[in-house]
């Protein structure tokens, strides 16, 4: 509210002879816009700065000798504006630049992909000629050149506003494109060899020659949502539609937890475009790469449409009706459960209300707490972490970070793992006064663009770092300063600990950025072994008598243990302990140990996998039922400031959500044996309520805040660093924003755009492999090896080496069966046969 | 007025028409051939080496008041060029179930690629039959075509082929004529049937 009653300074002009007070240092653009005064205008954007570029938007001021841009021209007191509405020059002046706009921009309306919702287009209509006075042969570019696999630019469309490359220097800050030559044949352009006269293929297409920058961005498709022409276009939608053919529907991403609010626009039951929305709160007007064109797994081919059941004679997965696969679920469940239990792995990429029905379905239909949506490294120490400070909370927002006055980041590298935190995090170190701290091995990319300092820590040893280190105390001392930690210091014995202290001790607010755009919901929706919906210890009596008084059951129904967490389930499973496995959208590669659990989905008695696509789950289950993607279904996300982002179906489909499926297969279950009204009440059936997202959302908002004591914050003393020997280092390794992500597959334009691939060592490291820039080196461990070149990097500590998580050729996990933190073995070359051999075999 | 006289004016009308020209049309034998610019069947016409002139624009789509046609672009490479420049018509479906023959299809479309025949023969008998694809509604291969796909074949850029189409009209020159246009019936309204276009 301060903000709103702070005053000030005014001005007071005239804008069409209409008399309008105006904040001081205000565009006259701006202020006319808001009196509903429509000055036609290009290059100027109200996120970037102005430039005054495409001379579209002059004005007629009074004393000023010539029309005036009013994107560049700030408010003055007695200012008197004319614009095209009441002043001759004015509209002479825009009709004059109009002409000059169109003398080079070719008749491509009906072939391009901008014709119909082009501003160029609109406003020649509006404010220009109905004929051309140009009758000479038009300016000639090769068209278009691929400026990246997903990005096209066609130049001879440009109008040269600058849009594109000031959003790539100014918001993302990746200056990949810009302007070049001059005069009349000044264009925008990648930097490419055969440009400026180097060897390049001379074809035209960037990223060919040697020296060729393509422009791989992460955030490079917002330039072609603000491109005001048809110069800069996707491959993805390219001539897929016009805009009357489509149905717009505002969504959420489902990618990451940053929550963006986005457009999808669907053309016969398909949807063929994603743009960023418009919320100033959240994102924006920006969106990733991945969340705007990362939505092809939905028509995939490999799309589940029917339910599977495996076959008792073959041993085979066969489709069957969905009463037949609901029965056979029901009965295998209820089976299961009266022989060693049932685990359940939600996943992170559930809705709110998918999640809370997992969540009531494992303490009602299975009654276990073993259920834990955590689908990576993970630790017991993180679900105490996040039961104490994570759920129910959302103190820090996208605003309080950009106007934080410094923030300390541990366990996350923002650009790759939240591309829109990234953005604010930027946008608060240039405009504001942000100043960033890394807790990180070495200062990335996406530190380096925020002007990041940087603390070098070799991984394991961030514990140490948040608890004792000065700079990282001193950083937190100022007030409103913010602590954002990452999921992946999970692994890091007593860092969340750390972290807890240090934010309790500095009095900075700290916040949990999870990767995955269902994880923060999961928690509040009860997934986690230690938490029953809405936070509520499951260890506190009081907390669970207020869940059965909601689910209308007797207390005492709910299994009053904490259960297992994903690695114990997993090893339970592994080991024939469990009877049986639920299983949402997981990919058992993300899991600390792919190995094992793929063993413990081939040990578990009965496996019911919900998913949508085939899989290395749907691959092992006896039951497979099919879900709606979050295109086919409503839900809601909560992002990591644990704000939430409900969004609508965009596609009206059969396809049910989990919540629909797991209702049904509940109500065919038997109460639990255990359960006190199973004697009174023997009839067949659980009833669940969660197969209307409307239901959920009634059951969820009714749910009295919970009463029961906050659990406190735990306190695990950090470990210990291991020691590496001679060619060995400890493993640093993050997710790239685009890598082999399953709801990346078969993407193949958007995955040509993701960072390469490489092993990044130190400079001693290299020095002592005898290895330099592009050298292959070889990562081993006693399972297999990958293999990736080097890229020596600056700050990285001495004994540590970075590979990426799931990118192609380096599958950590799978590959060399560790996690960050571990030692691995060194080598430069490929590996050898041994290693080599026992990579195929892992 | 007697009875008798009354019955010889009634049939007097009835002879009389026996003497003047008969207006019935004895279909299908020799069926009528209507006015030049009589709104018939859509053509998909070709430039002169067999490219498709359609461009895949949409724009027919987007003037067509009865949603009756519906156009998928598909982008052209340099191994499977189906029309001159980037751009060519992946799908192209008219349903005859909803075209109302206005033509503002025809006036909307930028490379005169879309126009109308005069072949009225278009009932069918069931739904599925009366949407018509590209296979349906492009013109047939003149003597000289190449059937798509093919390099361009009469200038290096698609520019060659807009411009040059002023003088080169394609292929809708007797593709826009219904097959009975060259039989030798004519018939009331025939006499400018061989005028046409």
């Amino acid at each position: 509210m301060t903000d709103v009653a702070k005053k000030v300074d005014t001005v007071t002009l005239t804008i069409d002879g209409i008399e309008v007070t105006a904040e001081k240092g205000e565009l006259v653009i701006r202020v006319a816009e808001r009196m509903g005064i429509a000055i036609p205008r290009f290059c100027d954007h109200p996120l970037l700065a102005p430039a005054g570029a495409c001379r579209q938007c002059l004005v007629d001021i009074e004393g000023q000798r010539k029309p005036v841009a009013s994107c560049t021209q700030t408010v003055a007191e007695g200012m008197v504006v004319k614009t095209q509405l009441t002043s001759e020059v004015a509209a002479k002046a825009q009709g004059g630049v109009m002409e000059l706009l169109l003398a080079n921009h070719p008749l491509d309306c009906p072939t391009c992909d901008k014709g119909g919702e082009c501003p160029l287009q609109n406003q020649a209509m509006t404010n220009g000629r109905a004929d051309s006075r140009f009758k000479e042969h038009k300016r000639e570019y090769e068209k278009p050149i691929h400026i990246s696999s997903q990005v096209l630019l066609d130049r001879e469309r440009c109008i040269l506003c600058q849009r594109c490359t000031r959003f790539s220097e100014e918001i993302a800050g990746d200056k990949f494109i810009d302007l070049m030559d001059r005069s009349s044949g000044e264009q925008i352009n990648v930097y490419r060899d055969d440009f400026f006269g180097g060897r390049g293929t001379g074809d035209g297409q960037a990223g060919e020659g040697e020296g060729d920058v393509p422009f791989n961005s992460y955030f490079s498709g917002n330039t072609i949502q603000i491109c005001p022409v048809g110069a800069l276009t996707g491959e993805q939608y390219r001539f897929r539609a016009r805009p009357f053919d489509l149905v717009s529907t505002p969504t959420t991403c489902e990618h990451c937890a940053s929550g963006c609010s986005m457009r999808a626009d669907h053309r016969r039951g398909k949807v063929l475009r994603r743009l960023a929305g418009d919320d100033p709160a959240v994102n924006e007007e920006w969106n990733c790469d991945k969340g705007r064109w990362g939505f092809q797994y939905q028509t995939s081919s490999e799309r589940i449409l029917n339910p599977l059941v495996r076959d008792a004679d073959s041993g085979e997965l066969r489709e069957a009706s969905w009463s037949e696969a609901l029965l056979a679920a029901a009965e295998g469940l209820t089976a299961a459960r009266g022989n060693g239990g049932v685990g359940v792995l939600a996943g992170g990429r559930l809705t709110v209300e998918d999640a809370y029905a997992y969540a009531k379905f494992a303490r009602l239909a299975l009654g276990t707490n073993d259920i834990d949506f955590r689908a990576r490294p993970l630790s017991a120490e993180e679900a105490d972490f996040l039961a104490a400070t994570v759920a129910g909370v959302s103190d820090v927002t996208y605003t309080d970070v950009e106007n934080a006055p410094s923030a300390v980041i541990a366990g996350l590298e923002p650009e790759e793992e939240s591309g829109i935190l990234f953005l604010r995090l930027r946008k608060g170190h240039l405009r504001k006064k942000l100043q960033v701290t890394a807790v990180a091995p070495y200062l990335t990319r996406g530190f380096d663009k925020m002007g990041a300092a940087l603390i070098p820590t070799v991984p394991g040893d961030e514990a140490r770092v948040l608890a004792e280190d000065p700079a990282v105390a001193a950083a937190l001392s100022a007030p409103g300063a913010l602590l954002l930690v990452g999921e992946r210091l999970a692994t890091v014995p007593g860092a969340l600990s750390a972290a807890a202290a240090l934010a309790a001790r500095t009095g900075a607010r700290l916040a949990w950025v999870p990767r995955r755009a269902g994880d923060r919901g999961a928690i509040d929706a009860g997934c986690l072994p230690n938490l029953l919906p809405g936070g509520r210890p499951v260890g506190d009596p009081a907390a669970r008598a207020e869940i059965s008084l909601a689910w209308d059951t007797d207390a005492g129904a709910l299994p009053s243990r904490p259960g297992r967490d994903t690695n114990q389930i997993v090893a339970a499973a592994a080991a024939g302990q469990l009877g049986g496995l639920l299983v949402a959208g997981v990919d058992p590669a993300d899991l600390a140990d792919p190995r094992l659990a793929e063993q413990a989905l081939d040990a578990a008695g009965f496996v019911v996998s919900l998913e949508l696509r085939h899989s290395a789950v749907t691959r092992r289950a006896n039951v497979v039922l099919p879900v709606a993607p979050a295109a086919e279904k409503s839900g809601t996300y909560l992002n990591w400031e644990g704000r939430l982002r409900s969004f609508d179906t965009v596609l009206k489909t059969t396809a049910m959500t989990d919540g629909r499926v797991l209702e049904a297969v509940a109500a065919l279950m038997d109460v639990p044996s255990n359960h006190p009204t199973a004697a009174q009440n023997p009839t067949k059936g659980i009833l669940l309520g969660t197969g209307d997202v409307m239901a959920i959302r009634r059951e969820l908002g009714t749910m009295p805040p919970s009463r029961a004591d906050r659990p406190v914050a735990p306190a695990v003393a950090p470990a210990a660093l291991p020691a590496t020997g001679e060619h060995e280092a400890v493993l640093a390794t993050w997710h790239h924003a685009i890598d082999q992500s399953t709801l990346l597959e078969g993407d193949d334009v958007l995955a040509g755009t993701a960072r390469p691939p490489v092993a990044r060592i130190g400079s001693e490291l290299a020095a002592a492999l005898g290895v330099i820039d592009g050298d292959a080196v070889t990562v081993g461990t006693d399972r297999g090896a990958i293999t990736l070149p080097a890229e020596v990097t600056r700050d990285l500590p001495a004994r540590v080496v970075w590979l990426p998580t799931n990118s192609p050729g380096s599958t950590v996990g799978r590959s060399l069966g560790v996690t960050a933190g571990a030692v691995v073995r060194l080598s430069a070359g490929k590996a050898g046969p041994l290693l080599a051999s026992s990579e195929v075999t892992a | 007025m007697g009875t008798f006289t009354g019955s010889f004016k009634g049939f007097g009308v009835t002879f009389a028409h026996m003497f003047r020209k008969v207006i019935t049309t004895d279909y299908p034998f020799t069926p009528p051939t209507p006015a030049p610019r009589y709104h018939g069947r859509h053509i998909l016409n070709r430039h002169p080496d067999g490219l498709e002139k359609c461009i895949g624009c949409e724009l027919c789509a987007w003037a067509c008041p009865a949603d009756a046609i519906y156009v998928e672009g598909a982008n052209n490479t340099d191994e499977q060029r189906f029309s001159p420049g980037e751009r060519y018509a992946g799908i192209y479906q008219i349903n005859y179930a909803r075209c109302i023959f206005c033509g503002l299809c025809i006036e909307a479309c930028p490379t005169r690629s879309l126009t109308m025949s005069n072949e009225y023969e278009l009932a069918r008998d069931n739904r599925q039959d009366l949407i018509f694809t590209k296979k349906e509604l492009l013109a047939p291969l003149l003597p000289g075509m190449e059937q798509p796909p093919h390099p361009m074949r009469l200038g290096d850029t698609d520019k060659d082929y807009y411009v040059g189409a002023l003088e080169n009209p394609g292929t809708s020159v007797g593709a826009e004529r219904a097959p009975w246009a060259t039989n030798e019936a004519e018939d009331a309204t025939g006499q400018a049937s061989k005028e046409a276009v």
